[in-house]
Parts: C-alpha cells; structure tokens; sequence
C-alpha cells in the first residue's frame, strides 16, 4: 500500500467534478486528481442520451454525453490534473492538515492519498423499493429508472416488454419516452402526489405524445409476480395519501420502473464528519461550498438534487476556485512555517478561505432559513462579503406567488416543488442580523 | 438413460439437507443432495429470523428443545470450521409490566429444564445499561447468553461446500418426483426443471418462457437410492407420500420481516424477544451478523405453497409492535423486506424419524422454528435412524472439515492490499454498498452459483442500501462471462425468472 500527497483530491467525475477540476486548476491549485469509480467521465450524463442539457451555460441544447464532453475536452488543456477512472474511492479520514482518501483499483490495489484539500463530488444515488416499501412479490422485473436507464443506455438490453412506471418526476417522464421508443409497452405511469413534479413540456413530449395515462393521485399497492413481475395493482390515494384498496385496479405488465427520488450519497461525508443537512440529504456548505470540515468541499447532486445540470456546473465551478484558494492558502502557511520554523505561525490559521464555518466566530457567515413553503436552501451559510446564488426548494406548489430572501422579493407565477428557484442575494438584502429568511407568500391580487 | 446409484439420498437443499450432507460426509458411504431449484437456500432456509436459539422458548421434553439446545452448542465451532457469518450475540426477553414478570420466571424455568444454561432475570436499570435504544419503561427481562445469530443462507453454502469437498454429489436444479421401493432399495424419479443442468436451464429460458410457463419438456433421471432422507421443507407431505406414507400434512405460515439500513449497527446488541405467545415467540429486534437491524416477524396461516408476497398489515404490525420496545426506530431506515413460510404440520413437534412405511426412508420435517438452530442436531440423529436402519457409517479416513471463503470486507487494509496485488480482481469493487469485488463474484460463480440471487446470497452485493441498482448490471455481465451465456439468459433465480427481455434493435 503506498502514499501518496497532492494539492487536491475530487471525489466524482460527474459533471461536478469535472467542472470543479477544471475551475480548480485555472486558479492555480496545483496538483489535483479526479477519481471515479467508473470507467467513463461524465458520471449520470452519460446515460441521459436525450436533449435538454446546457441551454443556460452552453446557451445550446445538448445530450448528457455532448455535455460531459464539453468539459472534458477542457481536461486536456490541463496536464497537473490527474485522471483515475475505474478507482473508488471506499473511506476519507480528515487528519492533522490534511485529509487521507482510500482509493482502490485494479492497477495500484490499494492507494492513500493525503490531499491539502477534496472536493466531494458523489452526486446521488436512487430510492429503492424497499425505502418505499411496496407490499407484495419480489420477481425479477423491478429496476430503479436509473438502472433501466442504464441497461439500455450504456449495455444495450431491454430491460422488459410492458412497463409502469412509478413516479412522474422528469426521470420517470423521460424513461417513459425512452422505453417506448423502443419498443416497450409503458401502460402507464402512477404518480403518488396529487401532480406531476415534471416539467409540463415533458409531460406533453414523453407521454401525451404517445397516449400514454398518467395516474396522479395513485399509487402502487402490490407487485404480483413470483419470478417475474406479472403486473402491478394500483390504487387512488386520499389527502393524507392512503390507498383506497376499495378502487384499486391490476395492470398486467413484466417490468415496474421506479422513479421515486434520489438521495444524495453522502456515506464517505458522513465518514469524513461533515455535517449533513436534514432537509437538502447532503452536507451544510457556505457561499464558498466549504462543508463543516475544514479543507473538504462539496458540490454537485451530492450537495442537493438539481434538476438542471447547468445549475451543477455553476455551483461546482464556485466549488473549484474556493478549493484552489484553500490550497493556496495552506501552501503560503506551509512556506512561512518552513522558512522561520516556528509552529506558532503555522497554527495561526487566519486566512479566511482556510477556515471552515464552524471555524469562524458564529457571525462571520449569515444563515439561511427556511420560511413558509420553503423546502430547502443551498448554500446554507453567506458569506457577508460578497453575493451569494442561492438555489431555493418549495414545499408544495403554489400559483401566483412572491418569493422574498431578506430584503429581496421576486414575483412569480408558480412554483413547484420539482423546480429549483434561482436567486442572486447580497449582503445589502440581510434585514436581520445573523440570518436570511426565505419564503413564498401568495401575491396581492 | 444409466442409473446413477447412492446410498443415501438426500431430498432437499435447505439447512436440514445440507446439514446432513456434511454430516454424512464424515462416514465411508456415497450421498447425494437433490433439489428442485436451481440452487441451494431458495426455500425458507433464506427467509427467516437467523436467529441462533438459545433453547429456552420450546416444551420441555420435545425434540425441538432437544435439538434447539444441542445445535445451539455446535454452533461456535461449526463456525470456526466452515467461516460463516455467525456472532454469539446474546438475547433478551423483555417483560413490559411488571404482572408479565412471573411469566419470565416460568420461561426461566423451562430453559433450565431445557438445559440452557447461564439464563438470568434482570431489572430495568441492567437492561437499560445493556441496551440503552430499548424503551425505558420495560420491567424486566430475561438475558440468555447462550443465544446467536447467523446469516442462515451463508450457514447452508458453507454446508454444502464443505459437504462437496468430502465426497457428497449435490445435484440442483431438479425435483423429485415418484419414488418406489423394491428389492432393498429406492428407485427415485426426477425432473429437470428445465432442461438437464442449471446452466442449460438457464439457457432455455426466455422472457417468452416466462409468461407461458411450465411448457418445456422435462427430461428425466433415475437414481437408485439404498436410503432416503425427506428434507424437503414445506414439501415434505407431497415426498412423503411418494411412498404411500400420508402421515404429514404441512400447513404453512407465513413469516414477514423487514430489514433496516446498517446505519443502525449497534442500536441493539442482544436479540430482543418480547414474552412469547401461544403461537410464535411473537415480534422481534434482530441486529443481524452483517450490522443490519430485522424486525419481525409476523406469524399468518396461508394456504398457499408459494405465497412470498409481504403486506401493508403485516408492516404495521411489525413496525406498531416494534416501536414499543425501541421507540427509537424509524420507517425511513427500511431497506427491504422479504416473507418466509414456515413448514407448520399436524405434529405439534419436529417430525425426525423412519417412515412408517419404510425403516429406510427417514423424515426430517415439520422443521419449523427452531429449524434452523436445531439443524446440525437434527443432522445427528438423522445418521443415528440411518444406522438403526442398517445404514453403517464408518468414519473417512480424511475428512477435511475446514472451508474457507474471501470476504474482502473482513480484512485489514494490508491484508486487503496484499491480496489486490495477487489478484487484481479483488481490487475491482462491483457492490459499492456492502464492499463486495467483482473476485469474490466470480468465486462465488465458481462455487455454484448461476443466478443473480445466487450471487447476492452468497456475496452480498445488492444486498446493501442502494438494493443493487448500481451492481445488477455489472453482476449480469460478470454471470454471464462466468457461466458463457448471453446476458438475456441470465434470471434472477432461475427459470421464469429471466432479467433482461432482450437487446435493444
Ligand atoms: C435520468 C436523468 C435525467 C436528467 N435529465 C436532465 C436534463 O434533461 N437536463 C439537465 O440539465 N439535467 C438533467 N439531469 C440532472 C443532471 O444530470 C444531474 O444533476 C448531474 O448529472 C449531477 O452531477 P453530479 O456530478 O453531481 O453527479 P453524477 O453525475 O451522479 O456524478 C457523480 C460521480 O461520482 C462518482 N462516484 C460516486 N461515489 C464515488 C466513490 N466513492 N468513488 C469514486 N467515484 C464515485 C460516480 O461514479 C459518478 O460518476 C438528469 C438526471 C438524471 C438522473
Ligand atoms: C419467518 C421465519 C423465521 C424463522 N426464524 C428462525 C430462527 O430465527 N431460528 C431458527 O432456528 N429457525 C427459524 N425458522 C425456521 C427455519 O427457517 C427452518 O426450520 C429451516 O430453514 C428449515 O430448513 P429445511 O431445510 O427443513 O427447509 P427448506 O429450507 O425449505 O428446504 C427444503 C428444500 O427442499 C426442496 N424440495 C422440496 N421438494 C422437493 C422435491 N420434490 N425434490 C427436490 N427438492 C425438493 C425445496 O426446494 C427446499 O429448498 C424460521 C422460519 C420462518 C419462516
């Protein structure tokens, strides 16, 4: 086993990492290496082959693919970043002044890294049946969106014939497109909650335009099936959303998608004691998108689910640079405490970009909170020196609304919960002293 | 077609096969193990509580508390030969109010009748000190020290595998069908599922297959078999009555349970039982050996053979009663849930003897809980009817009782580094939850499995948080490399069971 020490270590080549990567070595952070566990770049993009991806930052519509391969033909401009593709990274220690990362791949076995600071980058992972405990059989047959996504994209396989999809977000609206186009037989998609939490395009590209039913207000009750799933009953459900065995109905099919939310896969930040937030599933970050650990920062799905990649590469680009100054910070430390040898100096961490939140006096940053119709708020701690972008989830939908952030409010004309908001604040627009309230409220006439 | 010719016949591939298989292993005589599905542990030996126990729930003078106290002591060494996932964990009793604290003391005492020793009351300050997420208004409870827990599709390949290593045929895959007694000996009948071996089986399976099922023509063999042990779970009525015997009737019971993330390691160290009812030991706490936490399971009388299918009822049941022994515990933590069915029969008691029918055709049935504990004792006096039948068991010369299995998880990272450098399969992570390599993936093929099921049963993966969404696909390609087949033929768990429908144009 042997170690290795470098500037920067990026957990995740998704478009997070590869954007933060790329940030990171334009501001000059020094060595950097970028691990993913699979053998391609590009992490989820590489399975999502439709359209719809880049119209903010590219200001053109790409694939997931064409996407990914925007930044990564930027990786080339930069040899100090190292690749490791088909590596996972399996535990990450914060130590002294650095942080150790375990990686393991078939080349090298098992590698150490003892990087002055990491970017997490693990984007998220899907529900599974279980975690919505859906009574009745377990045939074979039963794939997250993702995995049936997958199977077709990146493999080639059909994953079944006749197919219900469970969960009407953009994913289960766009695999339903998908799995028709190829042939397969979606005979519906069921959608728990009283609305589709997709974009209404989606909804009139990806089922209208096929004359496939959308159940909203339903759920599945049963999976019936003893080796293979032989069909689904579903059943409407009531306001506290209980199903009405009384009018539950059976769909033959042999294949149940499920599309029923992602979790934010957070084990190595939970390892590494970062501080999650309950609300958002990934780590608190402040404007910097420092987590509570000093030196490891996070972005990308891991952060928070975003609907919009663009939004991914936003927030990771801040991500990069804030690491890079991190680095450089340490480094400029480091260089004092070897010229004069004193240790009082080197433990003298003022450089604010070193420090982590939890660090700081508590009213150095201004917290974030969560208001009437507020979900969650990324990041969760502003920086009073400069504006932040928040990106702003709603409970419920609601039309006709003002969204405000302290002294900042924007009228819009609906919100839901399956579509971030986007705000710029300032420090100007902090009413309060220590925090940031946001909320939705419904517009005067 | 050429008889194949044993001298015992084992029918059925749970833990009271296999146990016997290895017990029978030992001796100078030729055994087989036949079983219908397409691998080992299908049946209810993979859906239950694994829980190691300690002896004290059963009557005082049946067999069940016999063999549950006997195959419990066998247990730590068994472990140490055949490195399975087993802990002597301990587990508790608890008493809610104080008026349920004479009853603990009558259980106290059937254990001791039992002969289950080290059993101790406690008040609620040592039970809150041992297990502080337990409510804080228990009364009282029973510790039994003696009790485990073991991951009971584990216990049955290391049986199998060590069984092999010693001589046994183990031939999967296929069911016995008719039976006749001629001569001194048996002349058994059975069927393919489908096709002569698992792997052509898997072969003929298409997604057609599935929806017109049962069509394939069955090829047959013909074994002949000096001896016959029934150990054919909740089947062993119908195999019984293959040689005119109609003295067991099985009625099944389901059992649901449902398993929790591994986040939760250590919120309960023992066993948690609460008082027994007439019925069942009734609805438990389980840490299993892998740091997940089972809660279950429920007890429901079902007509049907093949009823796997859990329940909104029977999760509220589990999850209502649960909580109030731990009121801690959350529904967001569930990361699947599974049904068993217990082989309940018209005894009251296990049903371990020679038929009346034929001395040589012995039954190992109605091994509903303490089955699974009582498995290895029930393998002994198995071979103790064998030999009263005539059966002489003559100890091997070499008898290697050792198996060993790579569990990369369970090594230090050196040990973990030095074996990446021999092997780099090992360094190849397939199941991200639970750490599994695509190495031991491929070994576990290698020591027979042929389905994903098998697969996951035997190594973990896509056992963990994420419930293979990640590993399946790559678990597909590695099975089909392994077995040679194209990845549309491989199942889930064998016939009817196929995972993918086809290539895409
Ligand atoms: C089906 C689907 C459709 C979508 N459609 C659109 C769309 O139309 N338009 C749009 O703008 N956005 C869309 N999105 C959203 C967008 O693609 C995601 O928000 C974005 O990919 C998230 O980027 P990420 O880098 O955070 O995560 P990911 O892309 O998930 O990347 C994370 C990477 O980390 C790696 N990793 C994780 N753990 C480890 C470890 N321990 N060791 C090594 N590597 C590890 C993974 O292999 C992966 O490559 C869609 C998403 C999905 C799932
Ligand atoms: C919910 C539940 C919880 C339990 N918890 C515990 C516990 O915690 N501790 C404990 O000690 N016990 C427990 N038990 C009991 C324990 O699981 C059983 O006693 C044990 O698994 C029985 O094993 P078996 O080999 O007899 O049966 P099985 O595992 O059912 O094996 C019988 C095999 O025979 C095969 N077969 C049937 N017919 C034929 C044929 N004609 N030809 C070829 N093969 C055939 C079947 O396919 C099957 O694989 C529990 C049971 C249940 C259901």
């Amino acid at each position: 086993m042997h170690e290795v020490n470098v500037d920067l270590l990026i957990v995740g080549a998704g478009p997070a990492g590869l954007a933060a990567a790329i940030a990171a070595a334009e501001a000059g952070a020094g060595e950097i290496v970028l691990v993913d566990r699979l053998a391609e770049l590009g992490g989820i993009l590489q399975q999502c082959i439709h359209n719809g991806f880049g119209l903010r930052f590219f200001k053109e519509e790409l694939t997931g693919p064409e996407y990914a391969q925007r930044f990564m033909d930027k990786l080339a401009d930069f040899p100090q970043i190292r690749i490791k593709a088909e590596t996972m990274v399996i535990e990450i220690a914060p130590d002294q002044r650095v942080t150790r990362v375990t990686t393991v791949n078939a080349r090298d076995g098992l590698v150490i890294y003892n990087a002055a600071a990491i970017i997490l980058a693990m984007g998220c992972r899907e529900r599974p049946r279980g975690a919505i405990n859906t009574p009745g059989t377990r045939p074979a047959g039963i794939y997250t969106a993702g995995s049936a996504q997958r199977l077709m994209n990146v493999e080639g396989f059909l994953p079944g014939r006749r197919a219900v999809i469970l969960g009407s977000g953009d994913i289960g609206l766009i695999m339903a497109r998908r799995l028709t186009l190829e042939g397969i037989k979606v005979e519906a998609v069921v959608e728990l909650m009283p609305y589709s939490s997709g974009l209404t395009r989606n909804i009139v590209q990806c089922l209208d335009d096929f004359g496939i039913p959308l159940y909203v207000g339903h759920t599945v009750t049963e999976i019936v099936g003893r080796d293979r799933v032989e069909g689904v009953v579903v059943a409407p459900v009531d306001s506290t959303r209980v199903p009405d065995q009384k009018r539950a109905f059976r769909i033959d099919c042999d294949t149940l998608v499920l599309s029923v939310g992602l979790i934010p896969e957070n084990e190595l930040s939970l390892q590494a004691s970062v501080l999650l937030d309950q609300a958002t599933g990934g780590p608190v970050v402040d404007s910097d998108y420092q987590t509570s650990v000093p030196g490891i920062f996070a972005c990308g799905n891991v952060v928070h689910v975003h609907d919009l990649v663009d939004d991914v590469s936003e927030e990771s680009i801040v991500a990069g640079r804030s690491a890079a100054a991190f680095v450089n910070s340490r480094r400029d430390e480091r260089d004092l405490c070897d010229r004069r040898d004193r240790r009082d100096l080197c433990d003298r961490r003022d450089a604010s970009s070193a420090l982590s939140f939890s660090e700081h006096r508590p009213d150095a940053f201004i917290e974030t909170k969560a208001g009437r119709n507020i979900r969650s708020i990324v990041p969760q701690k502003l920086r009073r020196d400069r504006p932040t972008v928040l990106y702003i989830r709603v409970a419920n939908p609601e039309q006709d609304v003002v969204i405000s952030a302290g002294g900042l409010r924007r009228k819009l004309r609906q919100v839901t919960p399956g579509e971030t908001v986007r705000l710029t604040v300032a420090p100007e627009h902090c009413s309060e002293e220590l925090q940031l309230t946001v909320t939705v409220e419904k517009s005067e006439a | 077609m050429a008889h194949k010719e044993t001298d015992v016949l084992i029918i059925g591939g749970g833990v009271t096969g296999t146990a016997l298989a290895r017990e029978l292993s030992r001796y100078e005589v030729s055994v087989m193990l036949m079983e219908k599905e397409v691998d080992l542990a299908f049946g209810t030996s993979k859906a239950n509580s694994g829980i190691v126990h300690s002896g004290i729930h059963d009557r005082p003078g049946t067999l069940k508390a016999r063999l549950c106290v006997e195959g419990n002591r066998m247990y730590p060494q068994m472990a140490q030969e055949l490195d399975f996932l087993y802990q002597n964990n301990g587990a508790v009793v608890v008493a809610r109010q104080e008026d349920e604290i004479p009853a603990l003391k009558r259980l106290m005492e059937q254990g001791q009748q039992n002969g289950v020793t080290g059993v101790r009351l406690i008040g609620r300050g040592e039970l809150l000190a041992l297990e502080p997420h337990l409510a804080p208004d228990l009364a009282a409870a029973l510790v039994m020290p003696s009790g485990g827990i073991v991951i009971p599709f584990d216990l049955v390949y290391a049986l199998a595998e060590n069984a092999a290593a010693n001589g046994v045929e183990i031939v999967l895959g296929t069911q016995v069908t008719d039976i006749q007694e001629e001569d001194g000996a048996f002349t058994v009948q059975a069927t393919h599922i489908a096709g002569r071996t698992p792997r052509a089986a898997q072969a003929a399976q298409t997604i057609q297959a599935a929806q017109t099922a049962q069509t394939t023509v069955l090829p047959v063999e013909t074994v002949r078999a000096r001896y016959i042990v029934n150990a054919a779970g909740l089947h062993a009525g119908t195999v019984a009555s293959m040689i005119g015997d109609d003295s067991i009737s099985i009625h099944p019971r389901k059992g649901e349970e449902y398993l929790l993330d591994r986040r939760l390691a250590g919120f309960v160290r023992h066993t948690v039982f609460p008082l027994p009812t007439p019925v069942s030991k009734g609805i438990l706490i389980i840490p299993t050996v892998e740091g997940n936490i089972m809660l279950g399971p429920t007890a429901c009388a079902t007509d049907s053979f093949d009823d796997y299918g859990t329940t909104a009822v029977g999760w509220r049941e589990v999850f209502d009663y649960v909580r109030q022994l731990a009121p801690e515990l959350k529904a967001s933590d569930l990361i699947t849930a599974f049904a068993g069915l217990r082989a309940a029969s018209n005894h009251e008691d296990f049903i371990i003897g020679p038929s009346a029918v034929s001395q040589r055709f012995i039954h190992a049935a109605g091994m509903e809980s303490p089955g699974l504990t009582a498995a290895p004792a029930a393998a002994r006096l198995v071979c103790e009817h064998l030999q009263e039948a005539g059966l002489d068991l003559k100890p091997k010369k070499v008898f290697d009782p050792i198996r060993r299995v790579i569990r990369i998880r369970d090594l230090s990272a050196s040990e973990q580094a030095q074996l990446m450098q021999q092997d780099a399969a090992y360094s190849k992570i397939v199941c991200r939850c639970e750490y599994v390599s695509e190495g031991e993936i491929r070994d576990a093929i290698r020591r027979g499995a042929t389905t994903l099921d098998g697969v996951k049963l035997r190594t973990r993966s896509g056992m963990g948080r994420c419930q293979g969404g990640f590993c399946t696909p790559k678990i597909i390609g590695i099975l089909s490399r392994e077995l040679g087949l194209p990845p549309e033929k491989i199942t889930k768990r064998g016939p009817g069971s196929p995972l993918l429908a086809g290539r895409l144009r």
